[in-house]
């Protein structure tokens, strides 16, 4: 056993010391949060689809509505000579 | 539904895990904190906090052990909130939060080097120079006290 082992050894064992009691009822209380996080987390991803969706609806109504990709009418006309 | 079939295999384990590794990991926050065992009451709110994430994690864990996500939800818990924390009184009250979160992982609950120094963000050199400074130290804080008894 090197030095340093033996060393470490002495703070582990500093560190191994009686073990607090642990309240009745944790997992219990622990289980109750979790489960309040997961159907957090649910609802929010369940509404970030929501709006994704919607989104993705109304700009194919606006779309199909303006058809954005038709070029607008020249409102400039070719000057007009020689007649 | 699925969830109400998922959670009936899910609490009967999660109690089994608190029941067995929960003293243990108390243990581990109350080292970290160094607060009184009989008022740890950081220590409580870290651990309630960590087995709550983990029992939310408890399906994408797979094969990996409950106890190592949730130490690591202790230590990364404590990482955040150390700042805002009183020094504590209990046996690692002289050292740094990094000290002695690298006391705990590296020494104490025997997490690899390269593991630990992923988990703290830190570069592994810096894990090992941490982890000598805090044995010297805390060495050095019991050292007199040693001598008296």
């Amino acid at each position: 056993m090197s030095p340093y082992d033996r060393k470490e050894a002495q703070v582990r064992q500093l560190l191994e010391g009686p073990h607090p009691a642990v309240p009745a009822g944790l997992a219990a209380a622990a289980a109750a949060r979790g489960r309040r996080l997961l159907r957090r987390r649910r609802a929010l991803r369940r509404f970030g689809w929501a709006v994704l969706w919607a989104a993705a609806v109304a700009f194919a109504v606006w779309a199909a509505l303006t058809h954005p990709w038709a070029a607008p009418p020249s409102r400039v006309s070719p000057p007009l000579e020689g007649w | 539904m699925c969830a109400v079939d998922r959670r009936a295999g899910r609490d009967p384990e999660f109690e089994a895990f608190v029941a067995g590794a929960a003293g243990r990991l108390l243990h581990v926050a109350v080292l970290l904190t160094a607060e009184p065992p009989a008022e740890a009451y950081a220590a409580h709110r870290i651990l309630a906090g960590a087995l709550a994430r983990t029992y939310a994690y408890w399906e994408r864990l797979r094969g990996d052990d409950p106890y190592d996500h949730t130490r690591q939800e202790v230590c990364a818990a404590y990482a955040r909130t150390a700042r805002r924390l009183p020094p504590g009184s209990g046996i690692l009250a002289p050292l740094s939060p990094a000290q002695r979160l690298v006391l705990v992982m590296r020494v104490y609950e025997g997490v690899a080097e390269e593991v630990t120094a992923a988990q703290l963000g830190l570069a592994p050199e810096r894990v090992e120079a941490l982890r000598n400074r805090a044995v010297a130290a805390l060495r050095e804080a019991t050292r007199p006290a040693a001598g008296a008894a």
